[in-house]
């Protein structure tokens, strides 16, 4: 086992139009831990998951995943690499149904389908049916089902619990707590009481950089802090 | 009746050529976004190819036309991938770019066709028994009509079965949708993207061949005239959707030979199925601009 981390980001600038979104951040997420990457509305959090895997172009900077320099290699073998991602606004396939959906996300013929179906009865139950019918609540579970159908070393999650009703809210924070068990995990997400129920290391960025990086308990400790960065205060999941 | 009855099944035959150059025209569009204007020069090549082959090969005219269609099914495959890998492959995220390139492409294998061939047009290998007529509700429909559709009928069956049941298929659909996503699930799309453009290809040159049965000869303008009209029932039938473009084409077929021949007939107007035809894709746009089965390909 290396010592490296499980993602090191350095020196990342995406430009996107004539706008600068991220300006050079550099971050390391650690093996086996689950990094909050924070910030207010429209700072780069979703911008520098795409950037990670190459869905938007980096005018400069390096990306590492372990040892391996991944920078100029293309989206799908990064993804290759061992990533699951889970998009912000789920971009299932509509005209697909669910199992479909999954089939398509299955990597090397061992699909973990037990592992999702556990998490996600409703997933089985409603395999035939087109996930362009299903509620956003399902299509969460659709897209967390297809990061976590390979055995991936990496989950890059973005704002899993978007528009969910609190209680749909409450089962994602689960499975991300059950996923922690699997994988690294970097997760996006504005709900800050699931941040605190899962996440252990956190990055915040304002601005395209990076402003504070460290424990997650660390900061929520100092509500001012947190008041200071993110503009709110934390609350429970 | 007899009249009515020769005019559907004629029309079914035009629409049958029209889905085929349809169907990857649609599929290439909704899968990449590419507007692929060299098309046209899959068709005419395929028809060329077909013809070609059939000069050199002796047995029946049967065999020939078999021969043909197979040779030139594997030359519009051949193209269609060279030209996916060389000229578009560059250009994906530049579609102005690409759409030039497509036109140019089309202009420039167009010339070539003149300077391998000629002007001239060249007569077909159509056997004797696709020449004769079968009688249907009095009416006396030529045989190759039924070949076309027929053709035209299994391509639909095996494009519908590679989409549902096959892991190619599951990666078209998806990709029609959400190419990006595709991509983020570890899939090479790129692949895909050369696939598609020779399949596309291989059916277009199949379309030309059929319509060197269908018209008796085939000449450098033959994939021209067919692209217009398969742009018209890709628009119709929805970008990306197989059954939109075979209900859409069925429809411009039918639509197209009623108004020639009614219009002739009762207004003494000719050349009243290409007004018609745009009539019915304005109506279209007018009405579901995003065409009878929207982005989905199926």
């Amino acid at each position: 086992m290396t010592d490296a981390p499980a993602l090191a980001v350095s020196d990342l600038h995406v430009h996107l139009g004539e706008s600068h979104v991220l300006q050079g951040i550099t971050f390391a997420v650690s093996r086996g831990r689950v990094t909050a990457l924070l910030g207010r509305n429209g700072v780069g959090k979703t911008t520098t998951l795409r950037a990670l895997l190459g869905l938007v172009p980096r005018s400069r900077g390096h990306v590492s995943l372990g040892e391996e320099d991944v920078t100029k290699l293309r989206t799908h073998e990064i993804v290759r690499r061992g990533i699951g991602y889970v998009p912000e606004d789920r971009d299932v396939f509509a005209g697909l149904t669910v199992e479909e959906n999954l089939r398509l996300a299955e990597r090397g013929g061992a699909g973990r389908y037990e592992l999702v179906y556990e998490l996600f009865p409703e997933l089985r139950e409603r395999g035939g049916q087109k996930a362009g019918t299903l509620s956003g609540g399902q299509q969460q579970m659709v897209a967390i089902g297809r990061a976590l159908l390979n055995e991936n070393a990496l989950l890059l999650v973005d704002e899993p619990t978007k528009g969910l009703a609190p209680f749909l809210v409450s089962e994602v924070a689960a499975a991300l707590e059950r996923a922690a068990g699997l994988a690294t995990i970097l997760l996006v997400e504005q709900n800050l009481g699931v941040v605190q129920r899962v996440a252990e290391d956190v990055v915040v960025l304002d601005g395209g950089r990076v402003v504070h990086e460290g424990g997650a308990k660390e900061l929520f400790a100092q509500p001012e802090r947190v008041r200071q960065l993110l503009g709110v205060h934390g609350g429970a999941a | 009746m007899t009249t009515f009855v020769l005019l559907t099944i004629t029309g079914l035959g035009l629409g049958a050529m029209y889905f085929l150059v349809a169907s990857g025209l649609s599929l290439i569009y909704g899968l990449m976004g590419v507007l692929n204007f060299a098309h046209g020069a899959f068709i005419t090549f395929g028809a060329y190819a077909g013809w070609w082959i059939s000069t050199k090969v002796g047995g029946s005219v049967e065999g020939q036309l078999l021969v043909g269609a197979a040779f030139a099914m594997l030359v519009g495959a051949v193209l269609a991938a060279v030209v996916e890998l060389v000229f578009i492959r560059p250009l994906y995220r530049r579609p102005v770019e690409q759409v030039l390139v497509t036109v140019g492409l089309a202009l420039a294998l167009g010339a070539l066709v003149y300077g391998i061939w000629g002007a001239d047009a060249k007569f077909y290998p159509v056997p004797d028994w696709m020449l004769d007529t079968t009688t249907i509700l009095g009416a006396n429909i030529p045989n190759d009509r039924f070949v076309e559709i027929a053709v035209a009928a299994v391509v639909l069956v095996g494009l519908i079965s590679l989409l549902r049941f096959t892991r190619i298929g599951l990666v078209i659909r998806a990709g029609v949708e959400n190419r990006a996503m595709v991509t983020a699930l570890g899939i090479d799309v790129r692949k895909t993207f050369t696939f598609v453009f020779a399949l596309g290809g291989a059916v277009a040159a199949l379309a030309g061949v059929l319509s060197g049965v269908y018209f008796g000869t085939v000449d450098p303008t033959r994939g021209t005239t067919l692209l217009i009209f398969a742009f018209i029932v890709v628009v119709i039938g929805g970008f990306g959707s197989i059954g939109g473009s075979a209900v859409a084409a069925v429809a411009v077929g039918l639509v197209q030979q009623y108004a020639n021949y009614y219009a002739a007939d009762w207004l003494d107007w000719s050349g009243a199925g290409d007004v018609a035809v745009m009539l019915l894709l304005a109506s279209v746009l007018l009405l579901r601009p995003e065409g009878l089965a929207p982005k989905v390909a199926h």
